[in-house]
């Protein structure tokens, strides 16, 4: 711990990066003294529930997203050709195309046909669809599957055929090949892109909010609406990503350290 | 060095292009507002609020230029100078007034509940208790509606009108409020059969404010008074009554 | 001469229409959005690669505090969505430029909105291109360039004609991404009420309520950019690794 500190200390008292903190605090003194920042405890009950609703589109949307992805990734590196030309596509139509036109194409799209069928409000999924939030976590979990399906592929194809081939002569069916030698090793080669996939994934979120989705972003925006104070609510709102994107930055450290342990690189 | 930013200023001003001195940027929202402002498959804007805008500068000689925007973001771009003024169906209200000014009204028009078809509801908040209510965003219907009916009724906030619209035919929301005029519009189009008018909502005049005029930023007297002389002589020479009929059965002025 | 087909499926007819490319169709519409798109995306794409050559430089060659400045931009720049940082930019970006002007005793410009577009994508591709270059640069080896010094060329010389080309093939992989990018985060202009593809899209379904139609078409030009930008730079970085020694 000590010797982290003074690693630390070692990197921070240095007189240009003294110099600079100084600068960088006393812009945030001027920011918090002259800018408006009254409206804060206003909406601090609104702004937590909409940072909540960030994390879990956000959580679920990439666990959704890797599950699919997994298969995806699969199906293209070693699937039969009916199996991986559908996989294949799905993913170059996702990452070939914006999130916001995926989005609204779900969302307007999907709902602009609801009156040819009436049926449909009376369906046990209707109190769902009624939402918004199952269309921005069914389009943010697509795209991270598209996304995501392209690098697995690439990480089951970089697994050793070798280790494979051993495995077979050995006798292990093909279930135990995928479950005890390939998945874990394409997972380990994944695991480093994933905590950068995820900090972008974040940074679409806030698209959710054009459909309706009340998240942090629709939050930042209705303060804007509300008072006509521009640029204070854009700012805080930066802010609270850039600390979201660090903490996910330093978990996914965290998972890799723990993932790589006992493993020989 | 000097010289080197001085080249690149001027380059990245040519680059931008001057704009040019008379010229009066006209800020709408990029999106369809029928039967005010929209766009038709040829790229042009055309409606009652083009139209008259149209003639307010030609009775104020000025050099207009319609400047599509977001809707969110209208007030922020005018008070950045990248438009000069707004004419979108905004109403005058005191919220607004602190950051803008306006100019006189030129149109007024009440506000009204449009429902399904098949459900009870009024425009009252207990009428409306229990339903989900769609809005479009920065408007006086948003303010109005978390001010009277939001708790006991779920709102929805939508960028557009149109996409309210879209949503109420499509069931996700059971109820819009928003201005008569344009609600009329949508009532008769076949999307809009699914639903009726539910009545008028209780006035609040410093909400709802007190009529749609020109907003612009604080201190264009210059402006301000240039649009108001063109709206008092389009309305004395009959052009916008000439207007008006052609697309409303009723005069819209207010008053 | 489609006849026939509409006979077979009603509703091809409709569409056809709707996307036909004279008014009353929206196609021309679309297709005018879709160039829009391109000119920020190649602007965009011009502006983070020359912002990121100088900033991959300065993270590499400069001194201490044009180092830690460049960390900060990249790392707020990536952490920060692309949304928030096109309404600051784009509100505040002019805001500042005319009150600089003001304090110059300039007149006060007008940005149209394709500057503005470029301007605020510029500056979040430069953050990605910093690194991708930074990268690129890193990997050029060592002894190729103390050739270069040996043979007395300077810095700018050795930039030129020893480090620019050795790097390029490694950075063509990531630049390819980054355009891709470029090409998809001009529909986040559409939010801001530019007339790209995907508000002129929006503007088309909204006047029409045919949203599944407009929606899938702009897709289908989006799909066709990605893809023909793909085979583009596929086919540049075929060129330029001729001659290289394969890794």
């Amino acid at each position: 711990m000590s010797r982290a500190f003074s690693r630390f200390a070692d990197e921070v008292f240095v007189p240009h990066r003294l110099a600079m903190i100084a600068v960088a605090l006393g812009i945030v003194i001027w920011a918090a003294l002259s800018m408006r920042w009254h409206w804060i405890p206003r909406y601090s009950d609104l702004a937590l529930q909409g940072i909540w609703r960030t994390l879990w589109l956000l959580g679920l949307s990439c666990l959704i997203g890797f599950a699919l992805a997994v298969p995806l990734g699969l199906a293209q590196a070693a699937g039969p050709r009916f199996l991986a030309v559908p996989a294949r596509a799905f993913c170059t139509a996702i990452r070939g195309t914006p999130l916001l036109l995926q989005l609204w194409l779900i969302y307007f799209g999907l709902g602009s046909l609801f009156p040819q069928f009436p049926w449909i409000r009376e369906s046990e999924l209707w109190p769902y669809l009624r939402q918004a939030w199952p269309y921005a976590l069914l389009t943010l979990s697509l795209s991270f599957a598209g996304y995501e399906g392209e690098i697995m592929r690439g990480a089951f194809k970089s697994v050793p055929g070798g280790q494979l081939e051993a495995a077979r002569s050995m006798g292990m069916s093909r279930f135990a090949i995928l479950r005890r030698i390939w998945l874990p090793q394409a997972l380990q080669r994944a695991l480093p892109t994933l905590g950068g996939e995820t900090v972008l994934q974040m940074k679409a979120t806030p698209l959710v909010a054009t459909i309706t989705v009340i998240d942090i972003y629709a939050v930042a925006s209705r303060v804007r609406q509300d008072t006509f104070i521009i640029y204070e609510p854009l700012l805080l709102l930066a802010l609270v990503y850039m600390v979201i994107a660090g903490l996910i930055a330093l978990a996914f450290k965290l998972l890799e350290r723990r993932f790589n342990r006992g493993m020989v690189m | 060095m000097k010289k080197l930013t001085l080249l690149a200023t001027t380059a990245f001003l040519a680059a931008a292009g001057m704009a040019q001195a008379d010229q009066v940027r006209i800020g709408i929202a990029a999106e369809p507002y029928p039967p005010f402002s929209s766009p038709d498959a040829a790229g042009n804007w055309e409606g009652w609020e083009i139209e008259i805008i149209d003639a307010i500068c030609t009775a104020a000689e000025l050099d207009c230029v319609i400047t599509p925007t977001s809707w969110d973001g209208i007030i922020p771009s005018l008070v950045s100078g990248r438009i000069d003024a707004i004419m979108n169906s905004m109403s005058i209200t005191a919220d607004r007034l602190q950051t803008i000014d306006f100019s006189d009204p030129y149109y007024n028009t009440p506000t009204v509940i449009v429902g399904q078809r098949d459900m009870e509801m009024d425009a009252t908040p207990e009428g409306l208790a229990g339903l989900v209510l769609g809005v479009q965003v920065a408007t006086i219907h948003q303010t109005y509606a978390q001010t009277y009916f939001e708790g006991e009724t779920e709102l929805r906030t939508y960028q557009t009108q149109d996409e309210v619209n879209q949503d109420l035919a499509a069931g996700r929301i059971d109820a819009t409020q928003a201005d008569s005029l344009a609600l009329d519009d949508f009532l008769a189009t076949d999307a809009g059969q699914c639903c009726e008018l539910k009545g008028a909502v209780a006035h609040d005049e410093d909400i709802l404010g007190a009529g749609v005029g020109a907003g612009v930023r604080k201190g264009d007297d210059e402006l301000r008074e240039a649009i108001n002389r063109g709206i008092a002589a389009i309305l004395e020479d009959g052009t916008y009554d000439e207007i008006t009929s052609r697309y409303f059965a009723t005069s819209i002025y207010g008053n | 001469m489609f006849d026939w087909l509409f006979a077979l499926w009603p509703g091809l007819e409709t569409t056809a229409n709707l996307l036909s490319l004279q008014p009353p169709g929206w196609g021309g519409n679309l297709l005018r959005g879709a160039w829009a798109s391109l000119q920020i995306a190649a602007g965009a794409f011009a502006l983070g690669l020359l912002i990121g050559t100088f900033g991959a430089l300065g993270k590499l060659y400069g001194g201490p505090v044009t180092r830690d400045l460049l960390a900060v931009y990249t790392t707020v720049v990536r952490a920060v969505p692309e949304l928030i940082l096109i309404l600051i930019l784009y509100y505040a970006g002019t805001d500042l430029l005319n009150q600089v002007l003001r304090a110059m005793g300039q007149r006060p410009v007008e940005i149209s909105g394709v500057m503005a577009g470029i301007a605020v994508l510029g500056v979040v591709q430069g953050a990605y291109a910093t690194e991708v270059l930074r990268g690129a640069i890193q990997s050029v080896p060592r002894g190729q360039l103390e050739a270069a010094r040996a043979f007395g060329m300077g810095a700018v010389q050795t930039f030129r004609r020893i480090t620019f080309p050795a790097m390029l093939p490694l950075a063509l992989p990531g630049l390819s991404n980054l355009w891709l990018i470029a090409t998809k985060d001009t529909a986040l202009l559409a939010i801001v009420g530019f007339s790209e593809l995907t508000l002129e899209t929006r503007q088309a379904a909204g006047s029409t309520r045919a949203y599944f139609t407009f929606f899938l078409a702009a897709g289908a030009i989006y799909l066709t950019m990605t893809l023909v930008s793909g085979r583009i730079f596929g086919w540049i970085e075929a060129r330029y690794r001729r001659g290289q020694v394969a890794q």
